[in-house]
């Protein structure tokens, strides 16, 4: 009895979770990278449930016809070393269903690492993304924008973030955009995502970086590209310059409210991108092509 | 004064001080009480100097409960802060250092004694030898890991705790952020436990493999022997990981060094590596031995031999070299790429396999089987289903593209909580009453036992399942606080009630343990459970010898054949025994550790040198002490068969 009210809390906590009043975050997807994803989660969701079932299934069989007081006294259980069948087919049943979600998890990943399906006749917009602790900075450098601890995206391109950290790991996660990853502050690392809809977002760190971290999150909006070129216009003509002196007060360990400035702190505090490309000497045209950008940059700095 | 502010707590609160009251009002009553009942004798000799892997074992296992409760308290204020929206009962600082510390004390210092608390006690009495193979070094073990033990516990009094989390990431933990001395107890006390494990993983290894009674093959061994093998081949090749891993942190922190740095040609991504090449394998380290408990009581309940010995022990050998190529997936998001990933995914839902075999297995030990549901039957019958909602979400998580979206948030924590609660937790308090009546020479109550068992799996339910909930819904772990927007506040109550329901639970075990200790018979006889593996085949209370002669095996259930088929389990005649000497090195080795671990984390270098001078002198005086230990004689021998009950 209390067996059977101990599996019906467990199958109403899973029933929530796939009929949840209001959709939760993560399988909302606003986005084709957060869809994938979604759609991941909720296959292996069902696929897993019925796991779950044929083991609560053979569990109370096994317990319900087995019982001690349900057999004769003088019953003595038989020897059964195994059965090669049975094994077989316990192996069997489990590989093919992990063969399954690799096929399904390998397709996904390529999918995730890469410009999502349908944007690829536009250049991706780079963003820099870059935490301190416990804000985000987003350059933009094509528009020579950057702001602080918001976000502002077009719905018509992909998204290319170019993540890096001032300070401890971070991890970068727009959930109904897509999954996150870690921000560093040795490398660059890429986070390909896009927005189908105009929209606001929560948009947070998700890796513990110490006291503030909990507050540590950035508003999103997505919008028409006209709206986002209307933003982009008002910015150059309302925001003041960003300045070093300026990006070095921002960096200072704290919380601040969204700010707005032009131009991009990566004119004189360029990421940390190309270290090893340098001696590699990749030829790859995507990576070399920002190798430049960042040598450039270096080089500016230094005729200050 | 100058020299004591270093001691001071950086972030006091009313409740760290009324922890130092009460520490110390509970020291002075520890050595008050000592002295008035003239118990200093009785322990030194007793206890502090043992060798007896029995007494080594129930002293871990003493000291796992302890630090259940330490990290349960722990685990009751987290949940406390966060039932409600913008909570104030904690700040950021003080709930940091307490999932830090939450998460170190229940896996290093609660699990890993329970485990190896339990494999002391049980691997000699299973194998049929009188003591582990170096009876001394077990010794020195135990010590090492509870001067490790000590050490951390008393940061939070003692200079602050550490505050970057159980995985201690750089360069969060290196001194620009960490700037108290938290850290330097995590990589000191740890690196001291570390080397007790890690001595305790050669040590069995050796037992197991030299030790086992004549006609013991290796695949007559008793499953938790099997899983206690496979351990510390795991141990070996993985404790030396985080050894290397602690000292680099170590010198980081503490003399400029940048391995981990972000700066000078160090790599932070070094750290997370490492942590995890120990920190996978560690969690099978924990399971499997779990695993093996969970077989012997499935199998001694069910009346029923362990369906598929051979595959069970295939899957844990599997179990362990894939315990070694999965690490990647606790960081699928630093951007190693698609392919990395991929090959990571595979490996790491590969798992399932083994794992599922062994669900099967034990499923099919129920088949035809006479099942008995006393309190550990229960623990394991509440296992299977529980573990089974906790290890497919496993396999969710082995998605890495969709891990993009579970790493770090709750989902992820209510997985691990979900298995390794019912997977360790629930082995663990089987194991504490199936074998407690051969420890203490009585049993346990079985109702109380049953009642705390349903309270703690509802209780797992309840606290952890709506945290899957809330991570999809995007609450990211670690954090202290949360708006009233997020709606995350219902999922974090139901938590609270999960929590209090397994502190409810947690204390009726203590209370049984009251209970039976006043009310139980101790009539039980030496096999009160009807068992099946040869640990039963020994007195209650077992003599320090364990077996007047030594046990000869044919099968993996010799002792289940030697009750149904009128076998001899002892053909031998008594001669007398070789039994290692107590000593009291292993003990003060440990003093002298704590020392050195607390000279070390305040950087105290004098008495650091004095307590390494310490610690070689030990070794020293320890590699040329004469003691061929002692012969028990045949008559003293017979006398004390005769006393328990005569020759098996």
């Amino acid at each position: 009895m209390k067996l059977k009210r101990a599996l019906l809390l467990a199958v109403v906590a899973i029933a929530a979770v796939l009929a949840g009043c209001e959709p939760l975050t993560v399988l909302n997807p606003k986005g084709p990278q957060a869809e994938v994803q979604a759609n991941d989660i909720m296959m292996s969701i069902w696929l897993m449930s019925g796991i779950v079932i044929v083991v609560f299934a053979m569990l109370a069989y096994m317990l319900i016809k087995y019982r001690s007081s349900k057999q004769a006294k003088d019953y003595e259980p038989p020897h059964i070393e195994g059965n090669k069948w049975v094994e077989a087919v316990c192996v069997g049943i489990p590989v093919l269903i992990v063969a399954y979600l690799s096929f399904v998890s390998v397709q996904s990943n390529y999918k995730v690492e890469a410009t999502p399906p349908g944007y690829e006749d536009k250049e991706p917009l780079v963003v820099y993304a870059s935490s301190s602790n416990w804000k985000w900075h987003f350059s933009y450098p094509e528009e020579n924008i950057e702001t602080v601890n918001y976000l502002y995206i077009p719905t018509d391109r992909a998204l290319e973030f170019k993540l890096y950290s001032f300070g401890p790991i971070t991890s970068f996660w727009i959930p109904q955009l897509g999954g996150q990853k870690y921000a560093m502050a040795d490398m660059v690392t890429t986070l390909h995502l896009a927005a189908d809809h105009p929209g606001e977002f929560m948009g947070r760190n998700a890796n513990f970086s110490g006291k503030g971290f909990a507050e540590n999150t950035f508003d999103v909006t997505a919008m028409s590209p006209v709206e986002f070129e209307e933003w982009v216009d008002e910015v150059h003509q309302t925001a003041d310059p960003i300045t070093e002196e300026k990006f070095e007060e921002l960096l200072e360990p704290g919380h601040l409210g969204k700010m707005t400035f032009t131009g991009t702190h990566l004119d004189f505090s360029p990421a940390p991108e190309g270290h090893e490309h340098h001696q590699s000497n990749d030829e790859d045209s995507e990576e070399n092509h920002e190798n430049h950008d960042e040598h450039e940059g270096h080089s500016d700095h230094s005729g200050h | 004064m100058e020299f004591f502010e270093r001691f001071a707590i950086p972030h006091p609160s009313p409740a760290i001080y009324a922890s130092m009251v009460a520490i110390a009002v509970v020291s002075i009553a520890i050595v008050v009480g000592l002295t008035y009942f003239k118990k200093w004798g009785y322990l030194w000799r007793e206890w502090l100097t043992t060798v007896d892997h029995k007494r080594l074992g129930i002293m871990y296992i003493i000291a796992a409960i302890l630090m259940l409760f330490r990290g349960g308290a722990d685990a009751i204020m987290m949940r406390a802060q966060l039932s409600a929206p913008e909570n104030k009962l904690l700040d950021a600082q003080h709930y940091n250092e307490i999932f830090t510390t939450h998460g170190v004390v229940m896996i290093l210092f609660m699990a890993m004694p329970f485990i190896i608390g339990f494999m002391n006690f049980v691997v000699p009495l299973q194998i049929g030898a009188r003591d582990v193979a170096f009876p001394r070094l077990n010794a020195l073990s135990f010590w090492l890991f509870f001067a490790g033990a000590m050490l951390f516990n008393i940061s939070f009094v003692v200079g602050g705790s550490p505050d970057a989390g159980w995985t201690s990431y750089f360069p969060l933990a290196d001194n620009e952020f960490s700037t108290s001395v938290g850290t330097n107890y995590y990589m000191i006390a740890i690196q001291i436990a570390g080397l007790g494990t890690l001595a305790t993983g050669i040590n069995f290894l050796t037992t197991i493999l030299k030790m086992r009674a004549p006609g013991m093959t290796l695949m007559k061994m008793p499953m938790f022997t099997w899983s206690a093998l496979i351990t510390n081949v795991i141990i070996v090749f993985a404790f030396p990981v985080l050894t290397v891993a602690l000292a680099m942190g170590t010198l980081d922190r503490l003399f400029g060094t940048h391995f981990f740095a972000s700066t000078n040609g160090g790599m932070d991504m070094l750290w997370a590596n490492l942590f995890w090449v120990w920190g996978h394998p560690e969690v099978y380290i924990l399971i499997l031995p779990a695993f093996g408990i969970y077989s012997e009581v499935i199998s001694t309940f069910a009346r029923r031999n362990l369906y598929g010995y051979k595959s069970m022990v295939a899957s844990m050998v599997i179990i362990s070299l894939l315990s070694f190529v999965v690490w990647v997936h606790h960081f699928f998001t630093m951007g190693q790429g698609a392919f990395v990933n991929s090959i990571f995914s595979i490996t790491t839902m590969a798992i399932a396999v083994p794992t599922g075999v062994k669900i099967f297995n034990w499923l099919l030990t129920l088949y035809k089987g006479k099942i008995v549901m006393t309190t550990p039957m229960l623990y394991s019958m509440l296992f299977i289903p529980l573990f089974t909602l906790g290890g497919v979400t496993g396999v969710m998580l082995g998605m890495s593209a969709a891990d993009y979206q579970y790493h770090n948030t709750m989902f992820l924590v209510a997985h691990f909580h979900m298995v390794i609660i019912p997977g360790v937790v629930f082995a663990m308090l089987a194991a504490l009453y199936y074998y407690w009546p051969k420890m203490f020479g009585f049993m346990l109550n079985d109702r109380l036992g049953k009642i705390g068992a349903w309270i703690i799996a509802i209780g797992t339910l309840v606290a952890f399942m709506p945290m899957f909930i809330s991570g999809l819904d995007g609450q990211a772990r670690r954090m202290y606080t949360y708006s009233e927007a997020s709606g995350f506040g219902i999922w974090n109550m139901i938590s609270m009630v999960g929590a209090l329901m397994l502190a409810a639970g947690f204390a009726l075990i203590v209370y049984n343990i009251y209970y039976s200790f006043r009310h139980a018979p101790r009539d039980i006889g030496s096999d009160p459970w009807d068992a099946r593996t040869l640990e039963w085949a020994t007195h209650t209370p077992i003599p320090e010898y364990n077996f007047a002669t030594m046990p000869k095996i044919d099968t993996y259930e010799t002792f289940w054949d030697s009750k149904k088929k009128g076998t001899t389990l002892f053909p031998d005649k008594i001669e007398k025994i070789h039994m290692p000497n107590n000593s009291g090195i292993p003990f003060i080795m440990g003093i002298i550790f704590f020392l050195w671990g607390f000279s070390f984390v305040f950087a105290m270098w004098i008495p650091l040198i004095i307590c390494t001078l310490g610690i070689f002198a030990c070794m020293a005086y320890q590699s040329f002490e004469n003691d061929h230990g002692r012969y028990i004689s045949i008559e003293e021998i017979e006398e004390t068969e005769k006393e328990l009950g005569g020759k098996r």
